[in-house]
């Protein structure tokens, strides 16, 4: 008898274009809706740092379209917003609820997530966020200028304190806080979803390293939104309901005396922000590194190096993460002992970062290695992850971060990590996965070119912003020239400009080969990677329940690459031991 | 011919790779070697020490990468397909602990190296007989105060703040006569310096490349730091954290002269306010 | 089990009484799992384990009670700093209908576990009427909080009146709306037919009342942390 216990839902597909692709709950159809969101927020925060790298060098250059001239505050406000839509529209989104959504189910061979309903209202409660995000840009006063970091009492005070600091800033934090639900929504799903639907014989040590990635993460996200939304709550009560959670008295601000707030911890607000902001980064790249893993594997044809230390090391740096906030917070005021403790806490966390990559290194070693775009991006990862994980050494350490705190050397170290490792991670799966979401490839010319643009482009982008940082510009300045140290090193900036314009530029080779490639694309059904996962065994795109009522069972590992023996050079999770083809004597 | 052929992509595909990041690393190496962009000279000893950590910090990160990059560009030039099956190893636990290992001594044995620098700013008490200047952070200037021959701050409050008097120095105070309010911050070289810093209304970021020194100013909080300085000159003073639309031009001038250019340069200051 | 007129229907699992919770994966309502007319096995016969679809939900209440701990853990540690910076804490009067309030939230948690005893010996109107009880109690409890709140309001406390009342109203409004929500889940339970999809009840009320529970607790926590931090 059919021991298998019911699955989620034994309903009919549903009928109806707004059932069936608005307020679908076909998880498959929720990780493209927020795919596609990332990708509209990835293309505007572009947009918005491609005006900031115009300013920088070109500061008189006028922007058609925009009113006035390009004040120091539309500066600040692009900025603002550059990194509160590319942090949480694209880094928090795609990684995990895009590719999570679609392909958490199906690896682990279930039918949707635990929770269909709660799923759907998750990206629709995310597409509200980002509409309000987006509302604050056309508010009186426009987009708040304080930074994704918000500091109080500068994100506080209102619009005393600075242009866009009115009901832009309002906005901003509503925004987040829509986000904040949404997440946690999605967390648990995730996690349910992980814990209690996995198919027979798919034991915790036989999931894809995509997996185990996005279960961290999501065990990162429940943990940490509540505390952003339990911060952003202080801070609109501050800002409209008078109290003073995070704002002192005492302040003349612009010559006026603030007289209704006082005795409020600007500090508070840093490490309430920071208890979420720290595990954030992880939640942006732990997907990432799941995703290398996976298709280095993949591509190598052999199993990841040292599976259980992956796991033991994305665990690690989960649970360090939640230790290390006040790194942020060096300079601030806090106490020099916590500084002191918590900069420990950074550099050990360092550790499973660093074994994480020599298993990559260990991964490609003795490989055979197939240079698809996805498996280049891959391998894009890597040394984005090395370059960027080593200069957060230096600004771990407060004797060092003295200097380093502040300048460009920060822009520096989470754009490379963040900004383009997590994008690599993002262009691997997407490359890996749209046969199987669509039945086409993307266009593989296309993809290596996009590629040979994109990592030179990126680290000539972000590379020489350590040099800024070492000379000592300091970062959030809408005028590269201000200081008097400043005008020598324009050459730099102009440089990295160019960079950027010409990197941005070779991101419109992607867009257009995502959409030219769902109509001409080389059809691609079936198993196109020889892959050993889940995914792999059902038809491109899967049927509505998935696996069309066959539930698969596991009998291996996800990595069963190269096994000596067979006649194939990959094992399917999913195929019975006497299913399995010898090599012949 | 399909396979070879395809075997030939994938040598010109990883040795462009493989090159790439040869000469990456090379370039990178090239611009930080040569210092082509660098920190400026300290003028103390603490700035010593701080670089003397950055240079530990740099050799230990500078061999991480190098070792990494290249052992990536070999692996995908060495590795590539060639029509065989990849030799089947699912890791090596010795390797494993010896570079887990490796690297929790590097890392965190870097860290507490670290500690005498920091220490040195903040854990160890501020000499008694230094010099005390407060510093007063507003949108989107610096202002300097001394406490004159008393040594002795006068009040301040907040409710007299305005053009005239940007500190909010309380004229009836009897400390407050001898005060000396400046835009530039003027110090003698041979003697430490303790700087109490604070904002008037957002939270700003008092620093000196020279000096290796940075603090935030927060509104509500008088943070402490201190400082000597050996070489005389006009060093940048830069706003770090970001208060506002004009948080780039928050700047100010740090003058470091020999004690007796400095009675003079205070005394023309008091004069003139 | 004779005597209760709709019990034919109703698939009790003796073996269970007394288990609780996610932790032992055995619901004590109903056979869980394929049963129930819902597809997979469908017979109804009792099971050890309830199935996947019922478990998830067990996962996912305590998932959620996990990121909620958090949320309230993030708004006391505030409360923690914020007492000791600034040197204008001035404690609030509690309004002593609080602890007619936290009375009344007790009993109705006793009310659900009453019910709860109920539905596992079957007893289908027993098992109604404390669950009612339950939940009339805990609008009580609601009404007692706006009580409260305007007693504060007519003594002159607002929420910016002092650090102190601003996390009294926040952490009692915050508290109050996710009892609110668990209030609408006792409703749910109520309302439904719960005889003819007694799986789905017996699973949707185990959860509620997990929740409940929390509340409940949670309540106590935070009233604590309002007094002893006066």
């Amino acid at each position: 008898m059919a021991a298998h216990e019911a699955a989620v839902h034994h309903h009919a597909p549903p009928q109806g274009f707004l059932w069936k692709y608005i307020f679908s709950k076909d998880h498959k159809v929720i990780g493209i809706q927020y795919w596609l969101l990332a990708l509209v927020a990835v293309f505007t925060g572009m947009f918005l740092s491609l005006l900031m790298r115009i300013h920088l060098y070109w500061p008189n250059a006028h922007i058609p379209g925009m009113d006035g001239d390009f004040t120091p505050e539309k500066y600040l406000a692009l900025m603002t917003m550059h990194g509160t839509i590319m942090v949480f529209m694209v880094l928090t989104t795609a990684p995990q609820a895009g590719f999570g959504n679609y392909f958490l189910p199906l690896q682990i061979g279930a039918e949707d997530m635990a929770f269909p309903t709660l799923n759907m209202m998750s990206f629709w409660t995310t597409f509200i966020s980002f509409v309000c995000l987006i509302v604050a840009f056309f508010v009186e006063g426009g987009a708040p200028i304080s930074g994704w970091t918000a500091y109080s009492p500068l994100s506080t005070l209102g619009s005393i304190a600075g242009p866009g600091e009115g009901l832009g800033q309002t906005m901003w934090v509503i925004s987040i806080a829509f986000f904040c639900a949404a997440s946690l929504m999605g967390a648990i799903n995730f996690i349910t979803t992980l814990i209690d639907l996995r198919a027979r014989g798919l034991t915790m040590m036989r999931l894809p390293l995509t997996c185990w990635a996005w279960f961290i993460t999501a065990i990162l996200s429940l943990l940490a939104f509540g505390v952003l939304l339990a911060a952003g709550i202080l801070m609109l009560l501050d800002r409209l309901g008078g109290t003073s959670f995070f704002i002192p008295g005492g302040l003349v601000v612009s010559g006026v005396q603030q007289t209704g707030h006082s005795g409020g911890s600007p500090l508070l607000w840093q490490h309430l922000f920071w208890f979420f902001g720290h595990p954030e980064v992880y939640i942006a790249i732990i997907p990432g590194m799941g995703m290398a893993s996976h298709a280095l594997s993949t591509f190598a044809r052999k199993p990841v190096f040292g599976y259980r230390a992956m796991v033991y090391a994305m665990s690690a740096i989960g649970i360090l993460g939640f230790m290390v906030w006040g790194h942020h917070m060096f300079l601030s005021g806090m106490s020099p002992y916590s500084g002191f403790a918590f900069s420990l806490m950074t550099m050990a966390i360092g550790v499973p970062s660093a074994i994480k990559t020599f298993n990559w290194l260990g991964t490609l070693w003795g490989g055979q290695i197939r240079f698809t775009a996805a498996m280049l991006y891959a391998i894009g990862f890597v040394t984005l992850f090395v370059s960027g994980g080593l200069s957060g050494l230096f600004l771990a350490q407060p004797s060092v971060d003295l200097y380093l705190h502040n300048t460009y050397f920060v822009p520096a170290h989470f754009h490379l990590v963040m900004g383009v490792a997590a994008i690599f991670g993002m262009f691997t799966g997407t490359y890996f996965w749209f046969p199987k979401v669509t039945g086409r490839k993307l266009n593989e010319t296309l993809g290596k070119l996009h590629f040979w643009l994109t990592l030179p482009g990126t680290y000539a982008i972000f590379m020489p912003m350590h040099f800024l940082g070492l000379a000592g510009a300091v970062r959030r300045y809408a005028d590269s020239t201000a200081v008097q140290f400043l005008p020598a090193l324009q050459p730099v900036q102009f440089f990295i400009s160019i960079a950027a314009f010409i990197t941005i530029a070779a991101q419109f080779l992607f867009l257009f080969n995502v959409i030219w490639s769902l109509k001409y694309g080389e059809k691609a059904e079936g198993n196109v990677w020889e892959a050993t996962t889940l995914e792999w065994t059902t038809a491109s795109p899967p049927p509505f329940d998935n696996f069309a009522g066959h539930e698969p069972s596991v009998y291996r590992g996800p990595y069963e690459y190269g096994v000596p023996g067979y006649r194939d050079d990959y094992l399917p999770q999913h195929l019975e031991p006497g299913q399995l083809v010898p090599e012949k004597a | 011919m399909a396979a070879r052929s395809a075997q030939r992509g994938s040598a010109a595909v990883a040795a462009t790779l493989a090159i790439f990041l040869v000469l990456f690393v090379g370039i990178t190496l090239y611009y930080f070697l040569w210092k082509v962009w660098w920190y400026p000279p300290p003028i103390n000893d603490f700035g010593r020490e701080i670089d003397a950590q950055f240079t530990r910090t740099f050799i230990i990160t500078g061999i991480v990468f190098v070792a990494s990059q290249l052992g990536l560009a070999w692996a995908v030039w060495r590795y590539r397909a060639n029509g065989g099956r990849a030799t089947y190893f699912e890791g090596n636990n010795t390797m494993e602990a010896v570079w887990t290992t490796a690297t929790i001594v590097l890392f965190v044995g870097l860290g507490i190296f670290g500690r005498t620098a920091w220490a040195q700013l903040h854990f160890d008490a501020i000499p008694a007989d230094a010099m005390k200047i407060e510093v007063t952070g507003k949108q989107f200037n610096w202002f300097f105060r001394y406490p004159g021959t008393d040594g002795k701050f006068g009040r301040t409050d907040p409710k007299l703040v305005d053009e005239a008097n940007p500190v909010g120095l309380d004229p009836k105070d009897p400390a407050s006569t001898d005060d000396v309010v400046t835009a530039t911050l003027g110090v003698p070289t041979g003697r430490e310096i303790e700087l109490i810093e604070r904002s008037l209304d957002v939270t700003h970021g008092f620093f000196v490349r020279e000096l290796r020194l940075k603090q935030d100013a927060l509104p509500g909080l008088l943070i402490h730091v201190h400082f000597h300085a050996d070489v005389p000159g006009d060093y940048e003073i830069a706003c770090t954290q970001l208060c506002g639309s004009g948080h780039h031009r928050m700047r100010a001038t740090l003058k470091v002269m020999p004690p007796a250019e400095f009675e003079k340069w205070l005394a023309n200051e008091k004069a003139n306010q | 089990m004779p005597g209760a007129p709709v019990i034919d229907d109703l698939e009790i699992t003796p073996s269970d009484r007394g288990t609780r919770g996610p932790s032992s994966a055995e619901p004590p309502y109903g056979p869980g799992g394929g049963g129930g007319g819902r597809g997979g096995d469908g017979e109804g016969a009792p099971r050890s384990r309830p199935a996947r679809s019922q478990r998830v939900y067990y996962t996912g209440i305590w998932l959620a009670l996990a990121a909620i701990l958090m949320f309230f853990m993030a708004l006391v540690s505030a409360y923690l700093v914020r007492k000791g910076t600034g040197n204008d804490w001035r404690a609030v009067a509690l309004p002593r209908v609080l602890w007619l309030n936290t009375a009344v939230l007790l009993l109705s948690s006793i009310a659900l576990e009453a019910s709860h005893r109920a539905w596992v010996r079957g007893q289908a109107s027993a098992f109604r009427a404390w669950w009612a009880t339950a939940t009339a109690l805990g609008l009580f409890f609601l009404v007692g909080q706006y009580v409260a709140w305007r007693q504060l309001a007519a003594a002159g406390v607002y929420l910016a009146s002092n650090p102190s009342s601003s996390f009294f109203y926040l952490l009692t409004a915050a508290h109050g709306l996710h009892l609110a929500g668990g209030l609408a889940a006792l409703l749910y339970v109520l309302s439904r037919d719960w005889i003819r999809l007694q799986a789905a009840s017996g699973v949707a009320a185990e959860v509620a009342s997990i929740y409940w529970h929390f509340m409940d607790g949670l309540w106590v926590f935070l009233l604590l942390v309002l007094t002893l931090g006066r």
